[in-house]
């Protein structure tokens, strides 16, 4: 590739106005309506800053190598680029038309400069289409890293969002479970659950399963283990919030839930905590209510 | 008789939850029950995990069955992992290699109306289970 003369760098660098002009000016016209988007002061940042660093890159490399160091810069001004973009709702196929749509412009000024020699005029085409399709296929995957980045956020977030123990009474824990049981979210659960108990020195615990889709033998054993520590601790667990299908599953299933106190709901749950507790609740009259204002 | 299928992979936890989810979706259009949606989701929950605890990994064949005007949901569960020496006892209730209640298999067999489980040394492990509506 030595003795080849290079026409892209020497291209960009001297159209460098132009170039910049009809590309912001086209991506500009592609703004989708009604989108924020970005203003159009960054945009045209964002589309010198590219230029410039494909210039470079092409420059030092004629390949299309862009795992090499040369293309690092470039890789990362689209990186950047790409964030902004996403970040005002731009879609991955936006990001990458951004790049794709250097390609017209670019190939009517080689058309314009090098037309009359076909050869050159192929092999420059073709490079130029190389060099563009990766780096458009490269926004993709930036795009794609994004959205993975967002999902293993979220995940995180859920763990810690799914796993509330709360107070109903002196004594008296609850921990309302929602959602998939798997290993790791319910080893998160039950030392909360266990700290808690710790913490507050009560003496019963109520898992509540009315949100948990499906018990497998898997939430079984996590539950039962659960029962099993908290027991350990010397608090007594109830499990409430079995509804009629899952409890003929785990019956199919064969699970012994053994000697651990179930409910159907926690309203059931709470009524044996109290009575634990030798606590009742008794309705007042108006009367009552007027003699103890008293 | 298969109307819709589809084949999904078992490769980590994750794919668990998302075949669960798909076999919920594939129960509910079949006009399942409430229970025997629960049945077949607990039992796909149990099979997945074993393809992919046990078996290394593999894949799911999810399909909705229509015959003489009844139907159902069909499931066949692969591996090429390492098969099952003895079947009857794997079958066994409370008989486990890896730490579990052992009443996965035992118990999706009693969650399906037909259960068919083949495994070979060496070679990999079958089960496919129906539930009709």
């Amino acid at each position: 590739m030595a003795d080849q003369e290079r026409i892209l760098p020497e291209l960009l660098s001297k159209h460098q106005t132009q170039i910049l002009e009809s590309w912001s000016a086209e991506q500009l016209r592609n703004r989708r309506p009604g989108k924020a988007g970005i203003s159009e002061e960054d945009l045209r940042g964002q589309c010198r800053d590219f230029l410039n660093a494909l210039q470079e890159a092409s420059q030092d490399d004629p390949s299309d190598d862009l795992q090499s160091p040369i293309w690092e810069r470039a890789r990362d001004i689209l990186t950047d680029i790409s964030r902004e973009q996403s970040k005002h709702g731009a879609s991955p196929s936006d990001i990458a038309t951004f790049v794709f749509s250097l390609k017209q412009i670019l190939f009517q000024l080689l058309q314009t400069e090098i037309g009359k020699r076909p050869e050159v005029f192929a092999r420059e085409i073709w490079t130029t289409t190389l060099i563009l399709d990766r780096l458009g296929l490269f926004t993709t995957q930036v795009a794609l890293k994004i959205r993975e980045e967002v999902i293993a956020r979220q995940q995180s977030e859920m763990l810690e969002l799914s796993t509330p123990v709360v107070k109903l009474w002196d004594g008296v824990l609850a921990l309302p479970l929602i959602g998939t049981l798997d290993s790791e979210r319910t080893q998160v659960v039950m030392e909360s659950l266990l700290e808690e108990i710790v913490r507050t020195g009560a003496g019963i615990a109520i898992i509540d399963i009315t949100g948990v889709p499906t018990v497998d033998t898997l939430v079984a054993q996590h539950l039962l283990k659960t029962v099993a520590a908290a027991r350990l601790m010397g608090a007594e667990c109830i499990i409430s919030g079995i509804r009629p299908q899952i409890a003929a599953t785990i019956v199919h299933l064969g699970v012994d839930l053994g000697d651990v106190s179930t409910k159907a709901t926690l309203a059931d749950a709470f009524a044996i905590a109290l009575r634990r507790n030798n606590l009742v609740v008794t309705r007042t009259t108006p009367a009552a209510r007027r003699q103890s204002a008293e | 008789m298969a109307i819709r299928s589809e084949s999904l992979p078992i490769l980590s936890s994750e794919d668990v939850v998302t075949v669960r989810r798909r076999v919920r979706a594939m129960a509910i259009e079949q006009g399942l029950k409430l229970i025997d949606q629960t049945k077949i989701i607990t039992a796909t929950s149990e099979l997945a995990r074993n393809t992919f605890v046990f078996g290394g990994g593999g894949t799911v064949l999810l399909e909705a069955l229509e015959s003489g005007g009844r139907y159902g949901v069909r499931l066949t569960f692969e591996d090429r992992g390492p098969g099952i020496a003895d079947l009857t006892l794997a079958m066994k209730d409370g008989y486990t290699t890896g730490g579990g209640l052992g009443l996965g298999l035992s118990g999706a067999k009693r969650l399906s109306n037909e259960f068919e489980i083949d495994s070979r040394l060496g070679e990999g492990t079958r089960v496919t289970i129906t539930r009709w509506r």
